[in-house]
């Protein structure tokens, strides 16, 4: 695949764009994966075609989680820095979102609070990563200060039900919850294009395959290699001479906007956001999905978010109150048997059928994920 | 003045549910380089099993008959060692992976676990697993809430407001519970072990100390100062399968500020933060005192990142050297 993609390099902006695409950090540089991916996305096209209303509106429910996977995938898999904040990012985005867009009437203020609630989580992991990463906070200390900076919030906006948390038309509500946010809509005085039902299936679904196209070309540049060489020894990297607290930042912050858009698309979906998003329980869904998925992949993620959030309405109109213990058990036998996820696993597999099939083809599934073997 | 005293008085149940929230934390942290994410609900487990004890529910052990006292302090014992022998039980499956692999070697031929000892990150992912399973579990087979333990003794008075003597009394239990852990780690073969571990796992390992069982010891001692502090505050709190969570921020922080050193960092953390809470939640309410205490742990942080320990360490250092 290298040569090949050398080749295709110099062949004009198609070239440089596949080029681009692929590398040592992203699984899945070989035709057969992209062939593959194509039916994938198609199946995702037509959904609405072939499955029922609410499955399609489920579906963008869990597309705009798995931004909120792919987040935490970048700052935990690829830079190595385990935050349990992601879902503080995605809260703060949410509120912020429901503030504005319930004062500002008009797809304006929808527009505004998207952006303004996604600038508003970026700034918030910002704040929160210099203190942490300039503060020269060791990676054990960071996941357990996101954690506290989660548990923090949640007490904070649990006892927001009176009347002076009213901001504008906007009550925060308590443990209670804001209801009544409206969806999101662009246009200018009256909106040509509102994200409801089928409409936020496909805003969500051309957020997902954008951001996860985006971090194939983000993750195989040179930064980030940079931030693989974080993951994988800090020391050296900062040796080699670069600016391991400014990646570290940088990605943190990047991270927390990711999940702020998440969060705006979740309530859009929802049209209410309470507390209990920001609950330990909830706090701990996102690890979940990256490291069952595949923390150091871009898919296992977004695969594990679909099937876990599929899994676990499944089982909670099955087994009732036993889904989150059925999910827990997911979590620590892979952990503990299958620590790189899911979806390695599932490739490595592929790759060995391969092998003992045809001994002479080699697989190109199977290409060096850029880890240093201990 | 009134104020003043009001202040000192609140000061040591903040003081006892700090330290207590924390030392089971830190011990298995400290020595195993274990983050247990299930911590709060190791504490759980104390408080359910000191209510079920307390009012019978335990068969053939009928603590319940025990008169006064007894019963609620043989309910508290016995839960201490219940959490511990379950820590003992979660160690051997999960941290070590020592039954799982056992049960591998006959049947698949080669281990399949690689022990969590030092591993951060996965060790915090797996418990945070163990701790999802847990609270659910509990509140499948036991219900939303089991039944209560009253608060032994009455009301202590002071200048027109009163506080619980239990309250007081607590801050108490947490200080010898510290001077006892002085005296296991300096004065013990075991605390000899287990520092030995701390200081150079394969050179202890050499020296003929059996490493295996003294994580396995340090964790079973984790979780029985866990369930131990379960225990204490089960008359205080409503016994449910979420109230774990309510000791998890106390710990973190604790954990964070102190440092590596246990005993010292705990008692240094345990003593600046409950200055923090009593101050802040006092005059400003609860959640102003929750956000102090986050807004101490990043300054602290990011001025002494070993933690309040190692100013103790540097001190001591000086002095070592002006000798």
């Amino acid at each position: 695949m290298a040569t090949e993609s050398d080749d295709t390099a110099t062949r004009g902006p198609l070239g440089r764009l596949t080029a681009a695409l692929h590398g040592p950090n992203t699984m899945g540089n070989s035709r057969r994966f992209w062939y593959l991916f194509g039916v994938a996305v198609l199946l995702f096209v037509f959904f609405p075609l072939y499955m029922l209303p609410s499955s399609v509106t489920n579906m963008s429910q869990y597309l705009s989680l798995a931004l909120l996977a792919l987040s935490l995938a970048v700052v935990w898999g690829y830079t190595g820095v385990l935050s349990f904040g992601q879902v503080a990012f995605f809260g703060v985005a949410g509120y912020t979102y429901g503030i504005v867009a319930i004062n500002v009437t008009g797809p304006l203020g929808t527009m505004a609070g998207l952006v303004v609630a996604v600038g508003i989580a970026a700034l918030f992991a910002a704040v929160l990563g210099y203190f942490m990463f300039y503060g020269g906070v060791s990676d054990v200390y960071v996941t357990i200060l996101t954690l506290v900076v989660v548990l923090v919030l949640k007490t904070f906006l649990d006892q927001t039900a009176g009347d002076e948390w009213t901001i504008g038309e906007a009550a925060l509500g308590g443990f209670n919850g804001m209801p009544g946010i409206p969806d999101l809509a662009l246009g200018i005085g009256e909106p040509f294009l509102v994200f409801d039902d089928f409409t936020l299936f496909y805003a969500a679904l051309l957020a997902v395959l954008l951001t996860y196209l985006g971090l194939r070309v983000l993750l195989n540049s040179d930064y980030g290699r940079v931030m693989v060489a974080v993951r994988e020894d800090e020391d050296r990297t900062e040796m080699l001479g670069y600016d391991v607290k400014r990646v570290k930042l940088t990605v943190f912050t990047f991270g927390g906007a990711l999940a702020g858009l998440s969060g705006v698309l979740y309530v859009t979906y929802f049209n209410y956001i309470s507390p209990s998003e920001l609950s330990l329980t909830a706090a701990s869904l996102p690890v979940i999905w990256v490291a069952v998925g595949g923390r150091k992949t871009l898919l296992g993620p977004i695969v594990a978010t679909i099937f876990i959030e599929r899994l676990g309405l499944f089982l909670s109109v099955n087994v009732g109150d036993w889904a989150f213990v059925i999910n827990g058990l997911l979590l620590l036998v892979i952990v503990l048997l299958l620590p790189e996820g899911l979806v390695p696993g599932f490739r490595d597999l592929v790759s060995w059928l391969g092998d003992r099939r045809s001994e002479g083809e080699t697989d190109d599934t199977a290409e060096p994920t850029g880890e240093v073997v201990e | 003045m009134a104020v003043g005293l009001d202040l000192l008085v609140q000061f040591f149940p903040n003081f006892a549910s700090i330290v207590l929230a924390a030392t089971g934390l830190a011990i298995i942290f400290g020595i195993m380089g274990i983050i247990n994410l299930a911590h709060g609900e190791f504490i759980m487990v104390g408080a359910f099993s000191t209510s079920l004890a307390y009012n019978g529910g335990i068969p053939f052990l009928p603590i319940d008959a025990l008169p006064g006292l007894g019963r609620l302090i043989g309910a508290m014992l016995f839960a201490a060692l219940v959490t511990a022998l379950f820590g003992l039980l979660v160690e051997r499956t999960i941290i070590s992976g020592a039954i799982p692999n056992w049960i591998a070697e006959r049947t698949v031929g080669h281990p399949v676990i690689t022990p969590l000892y030092d591993r951060l990150l996965d060790s915090m992912v797996a418990t945070w697993g163990l701790s999802l399973i847990m609270v659910q579990t509990f509140r499948n087979v036991f219900g939303n809430s089991l039944s209560g333990v009253p608060i032994p003794f009455g009301k202590l008075s002071y200048g027109n407001s009163s506080i619980g003597l239990y309250q007081v009394l607590l801050a108490g239990v947490a200080a010898l519970v510290l001077v006892g852990l002085y005296l296991l780690f300096v004065r013990t073969d075991y605390g000899m072990r287990a520092r030995a571990t701390i200081q150079n796992e394969s050179m202890a390992q050499s020296l003929g100390v059996n490493t295996e069982r003294t994580y396995m010891a340090t964790f079973a001692l984790g979780s029985g100062l866990a369930g131990l502090t379960g225990a204490l505050y089960a008359p205080l709190l409503s016994i449910e399968p979420g109230l774990g969570a309510a000791f998890l921020v106390d710990a973190f922080v604790a954990v964070v500020v102190g440092g590596s050193s246990v005993v010292v960092g705990t008692l240094l953390s345990g003593g600046l933060l409950g200055i923090v809470d009593t101050l802040f939640s006092n005059v400003y309410g609860t959640f102003a005192g929750r956000i102090a205490l986050l807004i101490v742990a990043i300054v602290l942080i990011r001025f002494i990142p070993e933690g309040l320990s190692s100013l103790v360490e540097r001190l001591r250092e000086r002095r070592l050297e002006v000798d």
